[in-house]
């Protein structure tokens, strides 16, 4: 994390310089940018999903079209039939198409899991800097209090909210994992920002008689953004399988809206006529998450290269 | 000095205990909707829901309420479950939570004994050496079920063994009398599930704290002076790196907690993870509090394990200036 590169102007003058940092050039291996493509891919669907779609996400698809032409079946099954030209991806447990359902869905699962790691991070950073450069007094209270709310697991915490709710809306669910995921970014952003605190330049601004507010946008945030970014792609993954797990569970999104979730849980049963319904969104989630990974492992491994490490191999 | 910090640590598990018992019972209490109403659903007259609040004690101040019910959990009385109280008194929490936690018990327990040795001789493999094609073919495959949902490796098998092969029976029917083959055969799908899930984690968190440690200056002085690798690895590295990985496990541990929810509900394993989902489906309170008790509680002590791991494994933490 150097510096130096956070003034835009003078960057282009100390490049020349001889002891000048080294350009950082993230150069991505195949996974990474397999990755990178897949999570564009996933973009893309969210935006235009619902209008590319053959069919709306709540149609339960007519029996006539699956009347095979020719023979003088009257009332085929609908349900759990296996792809097809008039369902790509097969139909599910209703006997409405998978595929329009992925497409619908995705905007639910990605846009309430980006919403709710916004917030996370909004509450989180907000609260982690000002446990970093406020009082003792407050980063106590705020630290106590985020480690008590750390000693409940996750689901536990959402579980026990959702049951004195009486029925979870998207709103709910989105502030109650937007605050779960908030106790471990204020861990972070304090921890890097207690770091940039005590470090030379900052000082130097405090002595140049530099604003708390001036050192916090101009030297705090800068310095910390990059890990922060890093582990904003880690959270927001999080964010989507604990989402996804509790749709699963059947206490996240409620029908008949489509969410990756819990169309894995209402199709279930058809795992026993070896239908591939409960597969497909389980599988769309897994390549969204895995990408991901993918991208943030790529990024983090460049971090790295120790001696040892390198020597040891 | 060992036993202040002992004392120090226990001290702060008991503190936080106490505050997640508050944030439970605030949680499942103050938050909109009121627990009588919910019960009656559509049987709440006025008169009804008055006089079933003065019963569940709903009329007295909050303060008051929850000091009642700490009172109650420290004496052993978890309450009386929502399940039954149309039909008079409802059934006692203790007894409903006793085959429950049994069997909880029992799966995770099967599930640590497999799955950190396996999990631990994995990550020391691909330590051992790192950057080859085991290394890799570890990495990439545990970074990738680390990344799915957990429900995916559980339909994923079930597809596979008991759709496809028919070798296994896709959801636990448990009559509490099996025995050998039997209770095996109607356990190995959770159980694989959990042991793929957890052991991902732990193989990670091995590889990456021994490497981690690989990096410090001693390692390097014995790389310079020549020492083999795998003698490195056995006899400085592994030592250093023992007081992480129990942390490591204890944390996997605590992990399970959350991991068993999603399993026990997919193969229907009536344990505890279960009872609860059940018990927030039908906004059963004093079982939902009861549960999410015992789970915290256990996740504490996890925690408070790890933490000493960490303390006992490092002089420097043992002895403090």
């Amino acid at each position: 994390m150097s510096d130096t590169s956070q003034n835009t102007n003078p960057v282009t003058q100390f490049d020349e310089l001889p002891d000048a940092p080294p350009k950082r050039k993230i150069k991505l291996s195949l996974p990474g940018k397999i990755g990178i493509g897949v999570v564009i891919f996933w973009a893309i669907i969210v935006i235009i999903g619902p209008t590319i779609s053959p069919y709306h996400e709540a149609d339960i698809l007519d029996e006539e079209l699956f009347i095979v032409p020719g023979s003088d079946e009257m009332y085929p099954d609908t349900d759990f039939q296996p792809p097809s030209k008039i369902v790509w991806l097969g139909s599910d447990y209703l006997g409405r198409d998978t595929l329009s359902r992925i497409l619908f869905g995705a905007r639910t699962t990605i846009g309430i899991s980006l919403i709710a790691t916004l917030l996370a991070y909004l509450i989180g950073v907000t609260l982690g800097i000002a446990a970093a450069v406020g009082s003792r007094f407050m980063d106590m209270a705020l630290s106590r209090v985020n480690d008590a709310l750390l000693a409940i697991p996750s689901i536990m915490f959402a579980l026990v909210v959702i049951a004195a709710l009486n029925s979870p809306t998207i709103p709910w669910l989105i502030l109650i994992t937007g605050i779960i995921y908030a106790c471990s970014v204020f861990r972070i952003a304090r921890s890097l920002g207690q770091e940039v605190m005590v470090s030379d330049f900052v000082e130097a601004a405090r002595v140049r008689g530099e604003g708390l507010w001036w050192i916090i946008t101009r030297e705090i945030l800068p310095n910390i953004a990059m890990p922060l970014a890093t582990d904003f792609g880690l959270r927001f993954v999080w964010i989507i399988l604990f989402i996804s797990s509790l749709s699963f569970l059947g206490l996240g999104v409620q029908p008949p809206a489509s969410d990756w979730g819990s169309m894995v849980k209402e199709n279930l049963p058809g795992l026993v006529y070896g239908s591939f319904a409960p597969l497909i969104p389980a599988l769309a989630i897994a390549t969204l998450t895995i990408s991901i990974n993918m991208i943030v492992d790529d990024i983090s491994a460049h971090s790295g290269g120790k001696l040892a490490k390198r020597m040891i191999s | 000095m060992l036993w202040r910090a002992l004392l120090g640590r226990t001290g702060i598990s008991l503190v936080t205990l106490w505050v997640v018992s508050v944030l439970i019972f605030i949680g499942t209490n103050l938050l909109p909707g009121d627990i009588a109403q919910i019960i009656l659903g559509q049987m709440a007259t006025p008169e009804n829901t008055a006089v079933l609040r003065a019963k569940l004690g709903l009329d007295k101040p909050v303060v008051e309420q929850y000091l009642v019910w700490l009172q109650n959990v420290m004496m052993g009385d978890l309450g009386i479950s929502k399940a039954g109280l149309g039909a008079g008194l409802g059934t006692p929490i203790v007894e409903m939570l006793g085959p429950r936690v049994y069997n909880t018990a029992r799966l995770t327990i099967l599930v640590s004994v497999i799955a950190i040795p396996l999990a631990l001789f994995l990550g020391l493999m691909a330590a051992m050496h790192p950057g080859t094609k085991l290394d890799r073919t570890i990495t990439f495959t545990t970074l990738n079920l680390i990344s799915v949902p957990d429900f995916l490796v559980a339909t994923t098998l079930v597809l596979i063994f008991a759709v496809s092969l028919g070798w296994l029976p896709s959801i636990v029917y448990l009559r509490g009398n099996e025995s050998g083959w039997l209770l095996i055969k109607t356990l190995a799908m959770p159980i694989l599930t959990l042991v793929i899930l957890v052991s991902s984690q732990i193989i990670r968190m091995t590889r990456a704290t021994v490497l981690n440690v690989m990096s410090s200056p001693y390692i390097e002085m014995a790389i310079l002076k020549g020492v083999p690798r795998k003698k490195i690895i056995l006899r400085h590295a592994l030592f250093n790196a023992i007081g992480p990985i129990v942390n490591v496990i204890a944390l996997n541990l605590a992990w399970l907690v959350g991991g068993v929810v999603i399993v026990e509900q997919i193969f229907s394993y009536p344990g505890l993870a279960k009872l609860m989902i059940e018990a927030v489906l039908l906004r059963d309170m004093p079982l939902v509090q009861a549960c999410a008790m015992i789970f915290c509680a256990t996740y504490i002590v996890l925690i408070f394990i790890a933490d000493m791991a960490t303390i006992l494994s490092n002089p420097r933490l043992r002895h403090p200036k």
